[in-house]
């Protein structure tokens, strides 16, 4: 979809407030022409600031973005072109919706004839039409934050920043709009980076994520590989959920290794992620959905080194999917989720049970400091 | 059968409808409840309000159209004039009434306030109601019409008589014309003052430019301090505040005097001007209109400051960026943004400072000159100087009406429910 060319270079970019913490810690990323680039992280992980350097309402302490090619550092907020929809989607509460929508028209001079024609197809566009002479407060949160939507794409940028533009949302509200501005987006072709805390927001929206901790960027993949094959530790915590044993590595050879896990003392087979020392501390990530489960003593068909025993604890049934709470040696809340077409399978609470899964999907990473 | 269910309909829709009004009473009856609690908890604010406020002041703006001297001092003759037509003069029953009021007054001793009400409307009257008790013959054989008019020709004029009938009571409209630089004629219709009387609507025409002017120059010398503040973190805002709000801390009069030896000729500023060879003679800086402005602008700053501080501190700054990006220059996005989301600051900051102006007395009497006295001065110049309560009132009323029109007009354009005090 995205043609290799990138639009936006970060290069080498950091940015400091106190000269001590780096809010971004010497940043490369490019951002394709046509692409939808998340930018995810916690809280305070410089994804934020990241997006407000490009926008300009930052300065880099270090490093060039180029925008086209072109140094942006001279280039103030309101030449570079970028529309830009706010988190409380900042529509001006003293204009009508229409005025707000014909604001970046009419400070580029564009006729008034010209404006009404524009502001009405952008109205189209986000399906509010008639609703121009409105004022923001007479408006739901999910309408405004569509006129937010149209007021930064009338003006035909070739790039939209969007700041945490759902979290006022309901959930429900949320997932309509996930959706609305994804399809937006495939329609007209233009650059989005979205900035979002919400790894699920991420991944139904992006061709691309960037998962932003501590001003770097750990991982910068399409939502699949990011799902499937985290690349470290703390991007298989932070996407998705997550069964984690710690342990030190015992071998390794070809990308396949032995963990042993701490508190049992046993060996277990994984796909080793990273360039990990033998002897040196790891960390063995599980998705739920990848394990399976049968009480003890029946014939499973797994390697000696892809299974672990416990007890059942817990079984919650969630209506498409059934997850079951296992406590191992090791990890007292170890999940299981199974497709509910398992459910009727499932041992008793209280049961012995076993644990396994295939070698592949048993990633181990350096621990996390 | 049938008959029997549209029976039991009904009484099933007349037990609906009592269910109903029994709602509606116990829904009133809640809300009455919390009314009274309501009242009960102002009830304390508002009886002191209306003893210490609303009565006293009440009571010394109704002297402005209350007028019941005359009826009292003067009753006989006041009475006779009642149906006097105006158009000749008044019939010889009123002269004799007026021989025997004059009477009975210089026996009660009341007749120098009958004078002095009198002469407000005629000057000169004092002396014409005096010399009537002076030389009035002891035994009336001729008309007392012809007595009056050997006494002072002015008894036979017309206008002499209608400023009795004026004075009659019990309501007059006198003392509001005259704040107003007007006046009834004899026919009772309304005129302009004669020219060298004329004072009033030059006073309140001046108290209005001064209170715009000062206003004015509070909006601009307060705009950008308050968004100044307003962009500061809380720790630094709150000491910037404080310092806005030092002048405070000071009594007015002190302020006052304060810049009285700042201004003057041989003051702080005009040494200071001269040794720097600014000058070469002492400016005129005190007892003019631009020391009026300096004193007053400063003691009323805060009040536009701390308004518009309130409001900018609750625009967040997203408003501004967003313009930015939608390609808005810093003038445009701070005029077209910015601005707009001040207007009920600037609102109210601009009503306090020149609601607050309009009555200033004391800054103008101290550092001001004879030509910028404001409408406050002569209130009170009236009521303690020359003890006319009526005029001091109608100005008074005058000056609360400008208040209250003002307060109106702007509830109209912004709404006071949009006003942010701080």
């Amino acid at each position: 979809m995205s043609s290799p060319e990138p639009i936006v270079r970060f290069v080498g970019i950091g940015k400091t407030y106190d000269g001590v913490a780096r809010i971004v810690d010497n940043l490369d990323l490019d951002i394709m022409r046509g692409e939808f680039l998340t930018l995810l992280g916690p809280s305070g992980s410089g994804k934020t600031t990241t997006l407000m350097l490009l926008a300009g309402f930052e300065t880099p302490t270090a490093g060039e973005i180029l925008l086209e090619g072109k140094p942006l550092s001279r280039v103030p907020p309101y030449q570079r072109n970028i529309g830009m929809v706010f988190q409380n989607y900042a529509l001006f509460p003293h204009m009508t919706i229409a005025e707000n929508i014909g604001f970046p028209l009419s400070v580029r001079g564009v006729p008034a004839a010209e404006i009404a024609k524009r502001v009405e197809r952008a109205l189209d566009m986000v399906q509010l039409g008639g609703f121009g002479k409105r004022r923001p407060g007479q408006l739901s949160g999910g309408q405004q934050q569509r006129i937010a939507v149209a007021r930064a794409l009338v003006f035909e940028p070739k790039l939209i920043l969007m700041d945490e533009p759902l979290g006022a949302l309901d959930k429900q509200l949320r997932e309509q709009m996930q959706l609305e501005i994804r399809r937006l987006h495939q329609r007209l072709g233009v650059t989005m980076a979205y900035v979002t805390h919400d790894q699920a927001e991420a991944l139904t929206m992006s061709d691309r994520i960037a998962v932003f901790h501590r001003g770097r960027i750990e991982q910068l993949d399409t939502p699949e590989r990011m799902y499937e094959y985290p690349t470290n530790a703390f991007v298989a915590r932070f996407i998705g959920e997550n069964n984690r044993l710690d342990g030190h590595l015992e071998t390794a050879a070809n990308g396949r290794c032995a963990i042993r896990v701490a508190a049992t003392d046993t060996l277990i087979d994984g796909t080793l992620v990273e360039t990990v020392g033998i002897g040196d501390a790891v960390s063995v990530s599980l998705r739920p959905e990848r394990v399976q489960i049968r009480a003890a003593g029946h014939t499973i068909d797994a390697q000696p080194g892809c299974r672990l025993a416990g007890s059942l604890r817990e079984i919650i049934y969630l209506g498409d999917h059934v997850r079951a709470r296992v406590a191992l040696t090791g990890n007292e809340e170890f999940m299981v989720k199974r497709p509910i077409s398992e459910a009727h399978t499932l041992p008793h609470i209280g049961a012995a049970v076993e644990v396994f899964w295939t070698p592949e999907h048993c990633r181990a990473f350096a621990q996390e400091h | 059968m049938q008959r029997g269910a549209a029976a039991s309909l009904h009484a099933a829709l007349a037990s609906v409808d009592q269910d109903a009004a029994g709602l509606r009473r116990a829904l009133r009856r809640s809300r009455r409840r919390e009314q009274l609690r309501a009242a009960a908890l102002v009830l304390p604010l508002f009886v002191f309000l209306a003893a210490c406020f609303v009565v006293p002041i009440g009571a010394m703006l109704s002297r402005g159209v209350i007028d019941a001297d005359i009826a009292r001092i003067l009753p006989a003759v006041a009475a006779v004039l009642k149906s006097w037509d105006g158009r000749d003069l008044p019939p010889e029953s009123a002269y004799a009434a007026l021989i025997a009021d004059i009477r009975a007054a210089r026996e009660a001793g009341t007749l120098a306030s009958a004078a002095t009400r009198l002469n407000y409307d005629v000057p000169g009257f004092r002396t014409l109601l005096f010399s009537v008790g002076r030389q009035l013959p002891a035994d009336l054989s001729e008309s007392a019409r012809d007595a009056l008019i050997g006494i002072d020709p002015k008894w036979g004029e017309r206008e002499t008589w209608a400023a009795i009938r004026r004075a009659g009571g019990p309501v007059t409209d006198f003392y509001l014309l005259g704040a107003l630089d007007l006046r009834r004629d004899a026919d009772s219709s309304i005129t302009g003052a004669p020219q060298e009387q004329r004072v009033f609507r030059d006073v309140l025409g001046r108290t209005l430019w001064i209170s715009a002017m000062v206003t004015l120059i509070c909006l601009v010398l307060g705009y950008p301090v308050a968004y100044v503040i307003a962009a500061q973190p809380p720790g630094r805002a709150g000491l910037l505040l404080f310092l806005v709000l030092l002048p405070f801390w000071t009594s007015l009069l002190v302020r006052t005097v304060a810049w009285v030896v700042l201004l003057q000729k041989e003051g702080v500023l005009n040494s200071l001007f001269l040794s720097l060879g600014l000058v070469n003679e002492p400016l005129k800086m005190i007892f003019n209109r631009f020391a009026v402005y300096v004193a007053m602008v400063h003691v009323l700053l805060p009040f536009m400051v701390l308004p518009l501080y309130s409001v900018m501190r609750s625009i967040p700054p997203s408003y501004v960026r967003a313009a930015s990006s939608l390609g808005a220059k810093p003038f445009t996005a701070f005029w077209r943004v910015y601005v707009p989301q001040t207007l009920p600051g600037i609102g109210a900051g601009c009503l306090m400072v020149f609601i607050q102006a309009l009555g200033y007395y004391i800054t103008p009497a101290l550092v001001g000159g004879a030509d910028d006295q404001m409408i406050s001065y002569f209130i009170a110049f009236y009521a303690s100087k020359t003890v006319n309560w009526g005029m001091a009132a109608a100005l008074s009323i005058m000056l609360l009406t400008a208040t209250l029109a003002l307060y109106a007009v702007y509830n109209r354009m912004v709404g006071v429910e949009r006003m942010r005090l701080g």
